[in-house]
């Protein structure tokens, strides 16, 4: 991945005629040949092994809540705008254009990630979790019990973040909810009841 | 005739039970689908192109380079050449493309040439807005002082009339000056609270999509009754011909009762492409467009008799609400809540380049809050005296009262109540004298406030199927506040069903006219038109059980699934065979609530006290809350645990303006400097400490039926937390959101 995000700075045109630029912008300038037409996860490995820039819509597969999917992609695509508008899973919200919201909060390879600040072709041959998938789980159960939602369009960022964060600390105390949930931003004020649902899943609440 | 009323609290079954809210797993797992999650067959993504600049005149714009862009389906101007914007970030153009990014990308083509004009946005500077030198339009405004200052109206009012040898245009003000010159105490002070934004987590806008000659738009808005006209007008069809369908919303805070422009320009789009499009601003345009609160800055002079009660109040505020019409905290609510017998206030209204305020939760009120209620705490300082004690004797009695809005018995039990749970008598010490923890020092302090909130205008139309299902329409919607609940509750107490047996039908234009939701009036609204419609139709049930077993019908009741002659279920019928005696059409029955009739149903004006408990460091001037008590009357409680919710929001919302938010914009070029949302300080989950409701429904209040709660327990937080922090450090730091700077600037001012 690293090829694809370095010196942005030294956007200088290579003889082969293609610049960095166009490349991210994925304007359809001339890539090089070798890479374009071939599967997500190869491209991958080519541009990882070569540094080969690549332009244009690809197909690309990725792993999303266990089950394989083809979407379309250009190198600047984010993998927020793949999951919301190809694949209808609109649980992760585009809130805000840096990151500081976690309103597109999904666990990729069980890591809490903003699907808005990731590019689609990042996500090749990880596994992508959305809060769709958590339907069940203890999570969602409690933030339903402690009324932990308003108009709940941070909601589901917010379930994924907790989750992730009760994965890495399931004996989680009260301080330590309150030190590590700030990633995210709630508009209407419902981090009272977030923490109460918060330890409610500490203490077992909700499961099954 | 059936005589409308809600159950006795000990003999609800439903209604003030706890409850989840009914639309809670969808919310909580994503299912939920506001506007910016519909997803319509080849829709286009629409981006609009915002002003650079805070005030420019345009003297070119060119779309067609965006229509070269790979992806781009359509371009327009929204402006023209010669048009001049007063704010930065008004949309000039709009692109709709195949994807964000190629919307995005041709936006950025768009070529606009600008002639750049003289900026003004001090908002918090009465002398420079005075001194600003600027064409004057022709004719000139009468209300234009000078510059960019407006008259803004002001009242003065002496308990003494000019005698037959005063001068009647000089009396008021040598009567408050001799008043304040026999004042036992006066507080001279400035105090401030800066512009906020509505900052909406789903921006404005509108997902639309055209059928035949027919248009659906997909909303965000907190008024779903009443935009379809607004779209239907510019768009030259007619209302009918609109449906406006708005299922989820994320978030609105009183700044989304409009289709908006770009919502129009959305619909045209789609009609010219004859492809729906999604339209959603960015995050810097919500930030700039998408609704602002106006700002406040006041000088005050105050005077008080020996006891600490208030006898002359004198001030003059400013502030701004944007360019298009000059306005700002209006000078009725000066000050707040207290009454004193004299007083003059003048208000000012400074014109900036920033884009139009929008009603902003309890408009006008946490400002006169947090800029007046700071005063009478000073006072209490000045005095070395308790504060609770200052603002119980302002409060006057039932009898004599010294405030509006609520009776002052309400306050002063709620004040009861509330200094017992923040620990006022074991944490209180009088103004900067309490024990410092190394840098550390702690305080206390309190406001109250008072709302209106009757029910709005609202509709609904209750269907009872012969199999025994209930449902009902209603062209309401839920912004979070738990407003299907509340109806679910309602009707779920009226039939003696489970309230998730009730299928809400709500969020539609083609469903019975409901009210917007803003000012606090949807619970009282939508409740009491259930409670009509849910009554009425039990009545027909009833007679027709009644005839079945017997039976008086006003002898029967509807308990735990079954309809029974009151108290004795030996003598009863399910609700379902109640409901097979319908016959084969269901039974539809209207109810309707009407905002300016005062019923036992749906009442107005609630009080509420809050107070706040804060450590502050004074090394760094960083401000932490360690508890924060709300006490709040509603009249009667449907749903506590959503009640709940919208209080310990309302307060989080409050502790984010209090120590965080604020609009920043650059003096010299209009530029709003944190448009983003990590610039734009909001409060996060580590930063609100303990908070404490308590709802208060003593038989006194719960008897003037269902009142509204959005507004009422966001005003009080500003000078809560103020007056909490000017108790731990001694000084004031007169200007919100108190930021570390602000508080080392304060303290160093002091010594």
């Amino acid at each position: 991945m690293a090829q694809l995000t370095t010196s942005p700075q030294k956007a200088t045109r290579p003889p082969s005629g293609f610049s960095r630029r166009d490349f991210l912008r994925g304007s359809g300038a001339v890539a090089a040949a070798t890479a374009v037409h071939q599967q997500a996860t190869a491209i991958a490995q080519e541009v990882k092994a070569a540094a080969v820039p690549i332009s244009g819509e690809q197909s690309i597969d990725l792993d999303v809540n266990g089950k394989p999917v083809k979407v379309k992609a250009e190198p600047r695509t984010t993998l927020l705008d793949v999951l919301r508008l190809q694949l209808d899973l609109t649980g992760a919200k585009p809130i805000c254009t840096d990151g500081s919201s976690g309103g597109a909060t999904v666990l990729v390879d069980g890591k809490p990630m903003q699907a808005n600040m990731m590019l689609a072709m990042q996500a090749v041959g990880k596994k992508i979790q959305t809060v769709e998938s958590l339907v069940g789980d203890a999570v969602p159960n409690a933030f339903v019990a402690c009324d932990a939602q308003q108009c709940g369009f941070c909601t589901p960022g917010f379930v994924v973040a907790v989750r992730a964060f009760l994965n890495q600390k399931p004996k989680a105390t009260e301080e330590e909810i309150r030190a590590g949930l700030n990633g995210n931003l709630c508009r209407c004020g419902t981090y009272a009841n977030i923490i109460h649902a918060a330890l409610m899943v500490v203490k077992g609440g909700t499961n099954g | 005739m059936v005589e409308y009323s809600w159950p006795a609290k000990d003999k609800a079954t439903a209604i003030g039970t706890r409850v989840k809210r009914l639309d809670g797993p969808e919310k909580a797992t994503g299912k939920a689908k506001y506007s910016y999650d519909i997803n319509l067959k080849n829709q286009l993504i629409a981006k609009g192109l915002g002003c650079p600049h805070a005030h420019a005149k345009i003297t070119s714009i060119d779309v067609a380079p965006a229509l070269k862009v790979p992806g781009v389906v359509h371009a327009e101007p929204l402006k023209k050449s010669g048009d001049e914007i007063e704010w930065q970030g008004e949309l000039l153009a709009v692109v709709a493309a195949e994807s964000p990014a190629a919307a995005a990308e041709g936006v950025k083509a768009i070529k606009v040439e600008y002639v750049q004009l003289p900026v003004f946005v001090e908002e918090d500077n009465l002398v420079a807005a005075s001194a600003v030198v600027e064409p004057v339009p022709t004719p000139r405004p009468p209300n234009l002082i000078s510059g960019r200052a407006w008259k803004g109206g002001g009242k003065t009012l002496t308990v003494k009339e000019p005698g037959d040898n005063d001068d009647e245009a000089t009396f008021g003000d040598k009567e408050i000056e001799r008043l304040l010159k026999e004042s036992a105490y006066v507080v001279e002070a400035t105090y401030g609270i800066d512009t906020i934004t509505h900052c909406c987590l789903e921006p404005h806008g509108s997902t639309v999509e055209w059928s035949g000659g027919k248009l659906t738009a997909h909303l965000s808005t907190q008024n779903v009754s009443q935009t379809a006209g607004q779209f239907a007008t510019p768009l030259s069809i007619t209302a009918d011909d609109v449906t406006v369908h708005c299922d989820y919303i994320g978030g609105g805070f009183g700044s989304k009762f409009q289709a908006d422009y770009w919502g129009v320009a959305a619909a045209r789009i789609a009609k010219a492409t004859g492809r729906p499009v999604k339209f959603m601003l960015d995050r810097d345009q919500e930030l700039k467009l998408g609704g602002s609160r106006p700002s406040a800055y006041i000088t005050v002079r105050l005077g008080a008799d020996k006891d600490g009660v208030v006898q002359v109040w004198d001030s003059s505020h400013w502030g701004s609400a944007g360019a298009s019409n000059p306005g700002g905290v209006s000078e009725g609510q000066i000050p707040y809540v207290f009454t004193p017998p004299n007083y003059r206030r003048l208000q000012t209204n400074l014109k900036t380049n920033h884009a139009q305020a929008r009603a902003w939760r309890a408009p006008n009120h946490p400002q006169a809050c947090a800029i007046t209620q700071t005063a009478y705490d000073d006072l209490a300082a000045k005095m070395g005296a308790d504060s609770l004690e200052i603002f119980k004797k302002n409060l006057g009695t039932d009898a004599k009262s010294g405030s509006r809005g609520a009776k002052p018995s309400v306050y002063l039990a709620e004040m009861e109540i509330g200094a017992k749970l923040i620990g006022w008598k074991e944490h209180w010490h009088p103004h900067g004298k309490g024990p410092a923890k190394g840098s550390v020092v702690e305080g206390l302090g309190l406001a109250l406030h008072t709302w209106g909130g009757g029910g709005n205008n609202s509709t609904c139309s209750v269907k009872i199927h012969p199999d025994g299902g209930v449902e009902t329409f209603c062209g309401t919607q839920d912004l979070g506040t738990g407003t299907r609940t509340v109806i679910a509750l309602v009707l779920a107490e009226c039939f003696g069903l489970p309230y998730d047996a009730i299928k809400v039908n709500i969020g539609s234009s083609k469903y019975p006219t409901a009210g917007a939701s803003g000012g606090s009036t949807t619970v009282g609204g939508v409740s009491a038109a259930h409670r009509r419609a849910g009554q009425e139709a039990f009545a027909k049930i009833a007679e027709l059980v009644g005839k079945k077993l017997e039976v008086e019908p006003a002898t029967l009741e509807a308990v735990k699934g079954r309809v029974q002659v009151a108290g004795n279920p030996a003598k009863s019928v399910s609700w379902k065979e109640a409901c097979t005696l319908i016959g084969m059409t269901p039974l539809e029955v209207p109810g309707a609530n009407r905002n300016s009739e005062r019923t036992n149903l749906t009442s107005i004006q609630v009080g509420g006290v809050q107070f706040a408990h804060v450590a502050v460091d004074k090394e760094t001037g960083v401000i932490k809350l360690k508890k924060f008590v709300a006490v709040q009357d509603m009249g009667l409680i449907i749903s506590p645990q959503q009640a709940e919710s919208q209080i310990y929001g309302a307060v989080i919302m409050g502790i984010a303006y209090s120590l965080f938010e604020q609009r920043i914009s650059d003096p010299k070029t209009g530029a709003i400097l944190n448009a983003e949302l990590k610039d734009y300080k909001l409060a996060r989950l580590g930063d609100v400490g303990e908070i404490v409701v308590s709802l208060y429904e003593p038989e006194s209040e719960r008897s003037r039926g269902v009142i509204g709660l959005g507004e009422p327990p966001v005003i009080s937080p500003g000078a809560a937390i103020s007056n909490a922090v000017a108790n731990a450090l001694g000084v004031r730091v007169p200007t919100l959101p108190m930021t570390p700077q602000r508080v080392l600037a304060a303290i160093k001012a002091k010594v």
